[in-house]
Formats: C-alpha cells, structure tokens, sequence
C-alpha cells in the first residue's frame, strides 16, 4: 500500500549537498513494521517524507497506488496517513479533549476520548481537560500523542520513537498498547525505535543507516544482525 | 431594544432576557433598565454620569449586571460606576460595553470602575468590550478600573475584547492590602489597523498579599498593541504577570514590564512572550487533516479560550 520509488533527500550543508537518504525503494504492505538503525541513519526522514513534511529531491512516494509526492501534508492526512511526532507538540489553551476530537475528525462523546486515553494507560478523567502545555511530562505527551493516533483510526499511521522521552517503568506499559495494536491491526504501522521488544513484535523490520537500506526482512533474518556481530555499528549496539 | 441592541447586549454580558439579580442596563447614554434587591442597591450619581452600585456586608451568591450598549454613530460618553463591596460578600458582577457604529462619526464610549472591596469579601469582576457595524465611524472604548482591596480580600477579573473595538486605552490600577489576593485575566484580540494599549498598575502595599496578571493576546493584521505593567512590591508580597502574544501578518506587539521591590522580602517575576504561531504547532494539526487555514484559527481559539 505504501511504496517508495527512488526516493532520495538532499540537504544543503556547507554549501555542498548532503545526501540523508539515497535512492530508497521499497513496498510496504499491511502488516506491522518497524524501521531502526543508527541516529542520523535517515529515519526520521523518512517518516516526514511520507506524511509530507518534507518533500523528496528525487522520486515517488504512492500509496495504495496513487502519487501522493505532490500532496500537502493535510491531503496526506485526509487520504489516511497519520503521525506521531517524536517531539510531541505543546499549544497552550488547547486541551487534551481538543486534540482528541480534532483527531477523531468528528464530534466525540467525553466516554469516547477518555477509551482512547485509557488506552495508553492515562487514566482519563485526569487528563480530558488539561491543556497541552508545557505542565505535562514528555512521557504523557507521548501518550497523547499515540491516543491521537488512535483516535484517528487512519489505514497507515507512523511513530516516530515512541519510546523517546519516557521512562522504563512507563514504557513497560506503553509496549501493550503497541502489542494490542499489532493483534487487532487494521492497516499498516510503521514505527521507528530502537527498543528490542518493538523490534520483537514487528512482522518486518528494516535497517536505516547512512541513508540506506542496510537490512530488510522478518525478525528472525534481521535480529541477529542488529544484536551483535563484531560487524554492528557500536552506536547502534549501545542503543539496544 | 431592537435586535441590534440584543445582540450587542449577548456579546457583552452573555444576556438574552433581563438577567437574574441586580441589574442596569446603561443605552445611549440613558438608563434602560434597573433593579435592586435587598442586598445590592443601585443608585444615579448626583455628580455625574454613573451609578453607584452598594451590596452589603455578608452578601452570598448574587450578581451584578452593568452593560453598557451604543447603537447610536457619534455619542461619546464618560460613566463612572462606583462599587463597594461589604465585608465578607461573595458577588459576582458583570460588565461590559458594546459599540455598533453604522455611521461615519465616532462613537466612544469611557467607563471608569471604582472598586471599594471590603475585607474578607470575595468579588468576581468579567467585562467584554466589542464592537461592531459597517460604517467608518470608530469605535472608541477606554475602560479604567480602579481596586481598592481591603485585608484579606479577593478579587478575579476577566477582561476580555474579541473583536471590533477600534482604539482602546485599558488602565487598572490596584493597590493591595494585607492577605489580598488580585487575578487578573486579560484577552485581548486586534485586528485591521486597530490599537489598543494595556496598562496595569498594581500597589502590594500589604504583607502577605499578592497579585497575578495574565495576558494573552493576538495581534493580526496591521494592528498594535502596547501592554504595560507595573508591580510594586512594598511589604512582604508575591507579585507575578505574564504577557503572552501571538503575531500574525505586519501586526506590531510590545510588552513593558516593569517590577519594583521596596521590601526585602518582595518577590515579583514578569514574563514575557511574543512570537507567532509556532510552525510545528501547525504542522501538528495539519497531519490531523486540518488545513493551513483551519489549523491557525484552533490555536488562536485555544490560546484566547
């Protein structure tokens, strides 16, 4: 459904350009797909090229067949692409029942909103009426952030690092969000992170480095080159 | 009260029908409308344009309505409305002035607020000014509060102004005595080549008082807006105010604080921000299917919500 065809991204540093990812093709069908490597390998890049943050210098971006390089980032999203940003976004005076509902695309009960927070394990009636602001912990952030994603139900929907930001004991919690979501998938998730018990529950995991594919495949073919081997980036071992 | 004059009189004091409680209703310079009850009376000034609103001592959960509403193009008027508040009373009061000009002459309107709060009395003060009318006549409002906060008074105020007030010159002065507490909420939005200036000024005369001053405004279009504020710390006091801007298109937005300490035990902070809306704030929205557009008005809504 998602398909990448040549895609390259150029930055200007220095006044020489900067290649971030090289000639990336790939096909993405449903399923459950987690994208790691070394920081700086692209990642991130990545995710912003297809929700159309970025645009490529070279190549198509099509999903479920149709070219969508050309489109903005709300035609994106209306075609049914989601984001979780890495970074999640503070505003001040919206509350988390605002961005839910925004989310949703629709008027929402207060029940509805506060089963989506539940979800990612806020307990609701604490959080529907706060505002999105900076007296929120990065970690709730983030849940409110993924509860977004969910709310929007959307048929491709992107994490980057979800697990940026928060602590172990929370994110031991966080990971059966992301375990419900891979039993009960409705579309195709594509997750950065660099957390082994992601890794361990995705159907198909690609290797992102120096903006190459460096490893494309299931779990059992690509675990055992990003886990050890003499031959791993350091960088990246560290971070597992 | 024909249905510009209701309209105007929704926008200002949220009011369909003759409110609950004590009330007056201030058009076109006249008296359209009074009550008084057995706690809170209404009177005319003697001396010039106004009322005198007295509630008493121990006076629990009743309100107050002054709106003021100018349909006529070219009146100018100043109106002094003088408060004193009883000991112990917990009373909400609610002003607020709406302008309709449809002619070409400016219409201004000048209202100046004296509070007399008593001590221990708990006072909830929300006025909205907002203008509107399709004529080139401006609308003028100058609104001046003036707070005299007996021991261990409290006192809210919401003041806000949306839309279509064309020049404003908005002064509050307060002067605070022991234990008194002073919330200040402004929300201030411009537009066009509309100007507007905030001035506050507040006297933390008594130990143990303290004063919160919170803006938050947006400035659109060509418009400017001039946001003073000054804290005197003169006993043992926490004095706090937060200016906080979001700059659209050539808008201009300057913040002036400025804190004084005269006690050693004074401590005063100001805050200030202006900056537009942020382009990941928009971004955010956007990759929820909002347009460009649909993503501004939400965070301006919030912001001033």
């Amino acid at each position: 459904m998602l398909e990448l065809q040549h895609v390259t991204y150029q930055v200007q540093q220095d006044d020489t350009d900067k290649e971030i990812l090289s000639d990336i093709s790939l096909r993405i069908d449903e399923g459950f797909v987690a994208v790691t490597g070394p920081n700086g390998g692209g990642k991130s890049t990545l995710a912003k090229l297809v929700a159309g943050i970025i645009k490529p210098t070279s190549g198509r971006i099509l999903l479920d067949g149709e070219d969508i390089t050309d489109l903005s980032i709300t035609e994106r999203a209306q075609k049914g692409i989601s984001f979780a940003f890495q970074q999640p976004v503070r505003f001040k005076g919206i509350t988390v029942r605002d961005l839910i509902t925004l989310a949703a695309g629709r008027d929402i009960s207060v029940a509805d909103a506060c089963n989506y927070l539940s979800e990612v394990g806020l307990c609701a009636r604490d959080y529907i009426g706060r505002e999105v602001n900076a007296s929120l912990s990065g970690g709730e952030l983030k849940r409110i952030e993924i509860a977004m994603i969910l709310a929007r139900g959307t048929k491709l929907s992107l994490f980057d690092e979800p697990e940026a930001g928060i602590d172990l004991w929370s994110f031991g919690n966080l990971i059966q969000v992301f375990e419900k979501m891979h039993r009960q998938i409705n579309g195709t998730i594509l997750i950065i992170s660099h957390q082994e018990r992601i890794l361990n529950i995705a159907d198909r995991i690609l290797v992102l480095a120096d903006g190459h594919i460096q490893a494309d495949g299931t779990r059992d073919e690509v675990m055992p080159q990003v886990m050890g081997g003499p031959s791993t980036c350091s960088v990246l071992t560290d971070k597992l | 009260m024909d249905a510009i004059e209701k309209q105007l009189l929704a926008q200002v004091a949220d009011l369909h029908e003759v409110p609950e409680g004590a009330y007056n209703i201030r058009k076109n310079g006249e008296s359209d409308g009074r009550r008084s009850t057995a706690n809170i009376q209404i009177e005319t000034k003697t001396d010039k344009p106004g009322i005198d609103i007295r509630i008493k001592a121990g006076t629990r959960r009743e309100s107050v309505h002054i709106p003021v509403i100018l349909s006529q193009s070219g009146l100018k008027e100043s109106v002094y409305n003088d408060f004193f508040i009883g000991d112990d009373a917990d009373v909400t009061i609610v002003a607020g002035c709406g302008i309709h000009n449809g002619g070409d002459e400016a219409s201004e309107h000048s209202g100046i607020h004296s509070f007399f709060i008593g001590k221990n009395a708990k006072v909830r003060y929300v006025e909205k000014h907002y203008g509107d009318g399709d004529g080139n006549g401006e609308r003028i409002m100058n609104p001046t509060t003036v707070i005299h906060m007996s021991e261990g008074s409290f006192m809210e105020m919401e003041t806000t102004q949306i839309k279509g007030v064309d020049s404003t010159d908005r002064r509050t002065d307060a002067r605070l005595e022991a234990g008194a507490t002073l919330i200040i909420k402004e929300k201030l939005m411009t537009h066009g080549n509309q100007v507007a200036n905030t001035h506050f000024t507040v006297d933390m005369d008594g130990e143990g008082c303290s004063a919160n001053l919170i803006s938050r405004s947006v400035a659109r279009e060509n418009s400017r807006q001039v946001f003073f504020s000054r804290i005197n710390g003169n006993a043992a006091c926490n004095g706090h105010s937060e200016c906080d801007a979001i700059i659209m298109d050539n808008a201009s937005v300057s913040a002036i604080p400025e804190v004084t300490a005269n006690h050693i035990d004074a401590s005063l902070i100001h805050e200030a921000a202006i900056g537009k809306i942020a382009g990941e704030q928009l971004i955010k929205l956007m990759t929820l299917g909002l347009t460009e557009q649909q993503a501004e008005e939400q965070i301006v809504s919030g912001f001033l919500k």
